[in-house]
Parts: C-alpha cells; sequence; structure tokens
C-alpha cells in the first residue's frame, strides 16, 4: 500500500506535463512580462494559431543565451546591438521588429535632481550625476541596463561613486530597491504602471526620443538546433505582425494609457 | 544428527585494551553437559572472558576454536548481555526477530515465538513495545530471544543483576529448565547463593586470570585459594 | 504590517474561492517536491545506514563531503542541471529542460545530502544500541542495514521531512532548470519571486502564507499517519 503510494508520487513526479497544444518556447525580457501585455496576448495566439507559447522571464543576456543554447524556440527582447551580435554568431534566422514603448526616469517625487526641467534624457542623466543623487541601476546586462549605460556615455559621464548603485537583479527587484532607497532609476514605463509598490516615487522625466525601446523577435536558427520549432516559430511571427495583434498591443491600456506602439512591417 | 559446536577451545587467550592486559593469558576447555558459573570479584574480567567465548571480543593473543565439523557455530550461540538490549519492536517481534533473520516464514516465526513466549510467562506482553516492558520481563524477553533458536550454547552475563527476588526466581526457573533441555550454559553472577542454587562447575576469575575451576561442591566447602576463600567469606579482595 | 495583514487576508481568499491558479501551482510544487523526497529518500536514507555501519578508509572523509554538500547553494545546482539538461549540453537530446522532471533532478541533488547526513546520525545512535546484539545474532551486513531502517524508521522520517522542507521552499535552483512557466513550471517559490518583482507584495505574501501552510500540513499529516501506526501496532 505504502510502496504503491510513493511509486505513484514518484511517477507524477516524472510524467511529462500533457500536451494537448503544440508548444513553443519564447524567451522575454522581464520588462515586458512586467507589462502584462503577454496576459492578453498569450490566450488569443492560442486561440488563433494552436500554439501554446511558454514564456521563460529573464533579462536580455539570458534570454539571447538561452536561444543560443536552443533551450527555446524564440526570442522577444529590446536591445539592438546584442540581437545583431547574436544574429552575427548564427544563433537566429533573422529580426524582425515588432513594437515599441518607452523608458522613463522614475525618481523621487519631489525631483531632487530637477530632471524634470531637461529636455533631453542625457542632460537628466548629467543632473543627477552632479548632485550626486541616489541612483538604482539593473546591473544586470539586461536591454534596460545596456539603454542606461549608453545614456550615461552619451552624457559623458563615468557612473561611479556612493551614489550609484548596481543591484543586478530585474526590473521589479530593482524598482523595489529604488522605491526602499528614494532613489532615481531608469525604467520602461510598461513595468513602471504595472509595479505595486510605489511608494514615494513618480516619473520625472518622459518623452525624450532617444528612450524609445525597440522590441523585436528573433527565432532560433534550425540550421544550429534542428529540434527547435521553426514551423511554429514562424506561424507565431505572422501572428506577431498581423492586423490582429495590432489591434491587441495598441488597445492594451493602464491607468489609461497606452504603453506599446505597433511598428511590424511587411518583410 | 549435526555434531554439537563443542568443544570450545581456549588456548593461552589474552584481551588487551588500551596498553593494559585485561584478560589472560587464559587456557580452558568448554565441553560437556551443564550450567557453568563464573564468579570472580568486579573488574576480574567476567564479562570481557564471556565475551570472548561468544567472540564480541578482538583476542590479544592465543586463540579459541569450536568444533571446527559443527559449521557454522555463531548461529547455534546465544548471549544475553548484563542490560539487555531492547529493540524498537514489540515484544513479539523481538523474539521473532532471530528467528526471521535465519529466512524462517514470518507466520512460523510468529507462532513460535508466541509459543515460547507463553513459556516464559510473557504471553500477557506480546503487542507492548519491548522497551517499555520491566526490567524482569527485559530480562526475560532477552533470555526468550535468545532461547528461540534452540542454541547449543548460551552465555549469560549476569542475568538477574538489576532484579528483585521474584523476577531472579523466574529466570533460575527458566535456566533450570534450559539445562534441563540439554543446553550448555555459561554465566556470570557475583550472587554467591545463585552460584550455590544453579552451579554445576564453577570458574574463579581474579585479575583477569582464571585461578580456580572445579565442581561446585569441592568450590565452596574447599577453596584452593586464599582469593577465593576471601570472596566466598564476603572479604574485599585486593 | 499593512502588507501582512493583506496577504493573510488574500492569502484567505484564494483559498476559500478555490483560485484554479493557485491550485495549479501549489499542486505542481507538492508534485515536485514529494517526488524530489521520495526519490532522495530512497538514495540518502539506504546510504546514510551503511555509512553509519561500515568502517572504511575513506569514511570520514564521505561524512565530511556530505555535511558540506548539505549546504550546497541551489543557485549553483540549478546552473549546473541547466548545462548537463541544456540542449546544447551533454543531456540536451532527453528534451528535459524547463520541465518538472528537472526540477525533480535538482531538487534531489540538494536534498539527498541533507536526508543522508540526518539519517547517518539517527542510524549511528540506533547502531550504538544495537550493534553488541546484531552481531551476537550473526545478522548480515545487509540484515543489519534493514533492521536499523526499519526500526529507526521514524528518526528517518524525520530525515525525509528535513529534506523535503528544504525542497518546498527552494527557488534557486528551480527557477533555472524549470524556467518558471506559467502553466507548466511554476511552482509557489518562483510565483512568490513573481509577485515580488512586480512590487504586488500583498501577492507575495499570500503564497507566501500558502507554502507555509502546505509545509505545516505535509509535516502534520505525516505524524499523524505515524502515530496511527504507534496505535495499531505497538
Amino acid at each position: 500500500m505504502k510502496l504503491t503510494s510513493l511509486a505513484l508520487i514518484t511517477g507524477l513526479a516524472l510524467a511529462p506535463i500533457a500536451a494537448q497544444a503544440e508548444i513553443l518556447r519564447l524567451s522575454v525580457t522581464t520588462s515586458f512580462a512586467n507589462s502584462g501585455l503577454a496576459e492578453v496576448l498569450l490566450p488569443e495566439i492560442q486561440k488563433d494559431t494552436g500554439i501554446a507559447v511558454e514564456l521563460l522571464i529573464v533579462g536580455t543576456g539570458q534570454a539571447l543565451a538561452l536561444g543560443a543554447a536552443g533551450d527555446v524556440d524564440a526570442v522577444l527582447v529590446h536591445s539592438r546591438a546584442a540581437e545583431e551580435k547574436w544574429l552575427a554568431e548564427g544563433n537566429g534566422t533573422h529580426r524582425r521588429e515588432i513594437m515599441y514603448n518607452d523608458f522613463v526616469i522614475v525618481g523621487p517625487a519631489a525631483d531632487p535632481a530637477a530632471t524634470a526641467q531637461t529636455s533631453l534624457a542625457t542632460e537628466a542623466f548629467a543632473k543627477i550625476a552632479d548632485t550626486q543623487s541616489a541612483f538604482v541601476s539593473r546591473g544586470d546586462d539586461s536591454g534596460t541596463h545596456k539603454m542606461e549605460l549608453a545614456l550615461w556615455a552619451s552624457a559623458g559621464v563615468e557612473p561611479a561613486g556612493d551614489w550609484y548603485r548596481a543591484v543586478g537583479q530585474g526590473m521589479g527587484a530593482a524598482l523595489n530597491t529604488a522605491a526602499g532607497m528614494d532613489a532615481y532609476i531608469l525604467a520602461d514605463r510598461a513595468s513602471w504602471l504595472n509595479f505595486g509598490n510605489k511608494a514615494g516615487l513618480a516619473i520625472t522625466f518622459e518623452g525624450d526620443p532617444s528612450l524609445f525601446n525597440q522590441y523585436a523577435y528573433l527565432p532560433v536558427n534550425p540550421a544550429k538546433h534542428p529540434h527547435v520549432k521553426a514551423e511554429a516559430a514562424q506561424k507565431l511571427e505572422d501572428w506577431l505582425t498581423s492586423p490582429r495583434a495590432k489591434d491587441l498591443i495598441e488597445g492594451y491600456k493602464i491607468a489609461d494609457q497606452q504603453l506599446f506602439v505597433f511598428n511590424a512591417t511587411d518583410k | 544428527m549435526v555434531s554439537s559446536i563443542l568443544p570450545l577451545k581456549i588456548e593461552a587467550v589474552t584481551v588487551r585494551r588500551g596498553g593494559r592486559q585485561i584478560l589472560g593469558p587464559i587456557d580452558w576447555v568448554l565441553d560437556g553437559q551443564g550450567l557453568t558459573i563464573l564468579m570472580g570479584p568486579n573488574g576480574s574480567g567476567k564479562t570481557t572472558f564471556l565475551r570472548v567465548m561468544h567472540g564480541l571480543e578482538r583476542v590479544g593473543r592465543g586463540q579459541i576454536a569450536w568444533n571446527a565439523a559443527a559449521g557454522d557455530v555463531r548461529a547455534r550461540q546465544a548471549f544475553v548481555f548484563q542490560t539487555p538490549i531492547m529493540m524498537r519492536r514489540s515484544v513479539l517481534d523481538s523474539i521473532a526477530y532471530p528467528l526471521l533473520l535465519d529466512g524462517v516464514a514470518r507466520q512460523k516465526a510468529m507462532t513460535e515465538a508466541e509459543a515460547l513466549a507463553a513459556q516464559m510467562g510473557l504471553g500477557g506482553l506480546l503487542n507492548q513495545p519491548a522497551q517499555a516492558i520491566s526490567g524482569g520481563e527485559k530480562q526475560k524477553l532477552a533470555l526468550a530471544r535468545a532461547l528461540i533458536r534452540a542454541p547449543d550454547v548460551l552465555f549469560l552475563d549476569e542475568p538477574c543483576a538489576n532484579l528483585d527476588g521474584r523476577a531472579t526466581k523466574e529466570i533460575e526457573r527458566i535456566l533450570t529448565e534450559v539445562r534441563a533441555g540439554g543446553t550448555r550454559i555459561v554465566m556470570s553472577t557475583h550472587d554467591i547463593g545463585q552460584a550455590r542454587r544453579l552451579a554445576d562447575d564453577i570458574l574463579f576469575l581474579h585479575h583477569g586470570r582464571l585461578i580456580e575451576t572445579g565442581p561446585k561442591a569441592a568450590f565452596f566447602e574447599a577453596p584452593k585459594t586464599p582469593e577465593a576463600t576471601a570472596h566466598l567469606n564476603g572479604d574485599l579482595i585486593p | 504590517m499593512n502588507d501582512i495583514l493583506q496577504g493573510l487576508s488574500q492569502a484567505a481568499q484564494l483559498v476559500i474561492t478555490g483560485d484554479a491558479d493557485l491550485v495549479e501551482i501549489t499542486a505542481l510544487s507538492l508534485q515536485v517536491s514529494l517526488g524530489a523526497t521520495v526519490i532522495a529518500s530512497v538514495i540518502g536514507l539506504p546510504l546514510g545506514a551503511w555509512l553509519a555501519v561500515n568502517r572504511f578508509r575513506a569514511r570520514r572523509f564521505v561524512i565530511a563531503l556530505l555535511n558540506a554538500f548539505m549546504g550546497l547553494p541551489p543557485v549553483v545546482v540549478g546552473l549546473i542541471v541547466y548545462v548537463l539538461f541544456s540542449r546544447s549540453g551533454p543531456f540536451g537530446v532527453l528534451g528535459l529542460l524547463f520541465t518538472p522532471t528537472a526540477m525533480v533532478i535538482a531538487q534531489v541533488i540538494i536534498i539527498t545530502p541533507i536526508i543522508a547526513s540526518v539519517a547517518h546520525q539517527a542510524i549511528r545512535e540506533l547502531w550504538a544500541d544495537y550493534h553488541d546484539l546484531l552481531i551476537s545474532l550473526n545478522a548480515t551486513r545487509g540484515q543489519r542495514i534493514r533492521t536499523l531502517l526499519w526500526d529507526g524508521r521514524r528518526a528517518l522520517m524525520t530525515a525525509s521531512l528535513a529534506g523535503f522542507g528544504r525542497a518546498i521552499g527552494e527557488v534557486g535552483a528551480i527557477m533555472i532548470v524549470g524556467g518558471n512557466i506559467d502553466h507548466a513550471t511554476r511552482v509557489l517559490t518562483t510565483a512568490i519571486a513573481l509577485e515580488t518583482g512586480k512590487g504586488e507584495f500583498g501577492m507575495a505574501l499570500a503564497l507566501g502564507f500558502v507554502l507555509i501552510a502546505v509545509a505545516v500540513l505535509v509535516n502534520l499529516g505525516v505524524h499523524f499517519l505515524s502515530r496511527t501506526e504507534r496505535g495499531s501496532r505497538w
């Protein structure tokens, strides 16, 4: 009796999850997952194409690494330079732009560095550095982190010192840290709007086109990893670039704000 | 009929512990019938000598040899420890345990254990945890467990050391029956009265050496050594 | 403080309404952690007993190693299992990455040393009690180990429960090898990490309370079962 129940539990643990639908694994950035858009899109994708998309929510670096190792079928990220390097290494077939959202500078509502009075993101960053205001960096090699580093570079600032805290974590954890420290942070708008622990923080700077954040879809190269579901990946790409996706993406709002702009073009 | 595991020949056996010789050299032969009592003051080596014979103790020099023709000698002797070792099992399971080790079918082992338990006066305790019964009952249980394989030789180390008169009497009654059944018994005791009641012959140990051996009557009436005389008089021997 | 109260009430709400997602991830948590505990016990308990009974040259070294492995960082175990089972790794063809099976494998590696080590402690004490008796009764090595495992079963259950406790609360390894995929490999701990990341502390705490309740219930259940056994057999 005892043995049978043990065997049963063991069997259950080892049994693969029953697969009714075709499963496609897609690695995406935390910022995309935190936006909540996935929860709107995934059921519709399954309905329209029969593909059950399994999301692996990781940083851009890891998302691309999973693709390079063949552990996912496609990648949806937002870091152009890294994406092109990844493609050049033969990891994917091509890069298809889908949509963009934008980054915002979030900081203490009182805005001690007066970032709101600047018009360029680089100026806002320079002010934060000048005033030595606390700043939380993702520090995790993610797309957001890379964008932040690019902004520091164009502002001519070497971010270092007591005021600069690299946490090495995802967007949510970094926002939690910033909320706890009352610090500035660069965040994507979607993550910020969906973030539940805003504490004393608010958007202090937004709207500079240099803060736009382009998402691209990259199927993993079946020539390198023959087991990937190239056909399903193609079906998903067709759906993501379709008018139906456009309606859903542009119709997605949080607090009455549209988060994403669809900009896929026909090939 | 399988030949007996006796005689047991002990030749110039010594035991060392912590760089000190605590037993021997001893020469002795265990054979024949009856019940031998091992006597001697505390620390004279009674327990060690019993454990040497049973093979629980690493021997320094010398050797011990059972009748080689008897095959597996270990399963045909049994040992009852001074402090009975109680398993985390019921009384019945504890008594049946040696049979289960021998591969006897569970049902048969249980039936035999139950019969033996009844014979030993443990019939009312079969389902009690072995660790929860009284001292006298534990000693009877240990005895039953030792007897269930019907050993040729039974060793007992002060089996009544911590028992009251009634329990002691019970154990002595059982031992007398076992002896009558043909099992060769060697036991130690510090109870001179018990030795008088049970022994056929006596071994007297002093400082790890066997200084006197002989039939009961001779030992009690005319001890040959001053140490044995003093021990029988209840004097402390240096 | 407010967060904690909110978490408690949210937990109660989820449980009372029988929230489908909650049921799903709780079931998977139990399935993975119980499965890992059973497998790790089958390996760890006899190993612990064997180490307690046998003397051999490397014994101390093996025990020291075992004790050191009790503190294996789950993240490192997760990484190693990931590398082994990645499509680019030696076992990639099995396609086990991001499945509950991979999570079970990682947890087995993490908790087997704990179970073996606690079992070793318990069996060593019992062996000290039983040593002379089992030698005297001429029990073979296999019989000694089986007797010690059976008679020490209550202490061994504690060893298995210690392993289960570590498994059910573990997040680092299963996050990496399971991927925290919704409806596939999401369990209570990874869901808590996710909700915390979203700043949804109330939900994260609610799941945390459910996790604690599940762990307590499993322990109580096992102790209840062992008590029933005591009543009928002893």
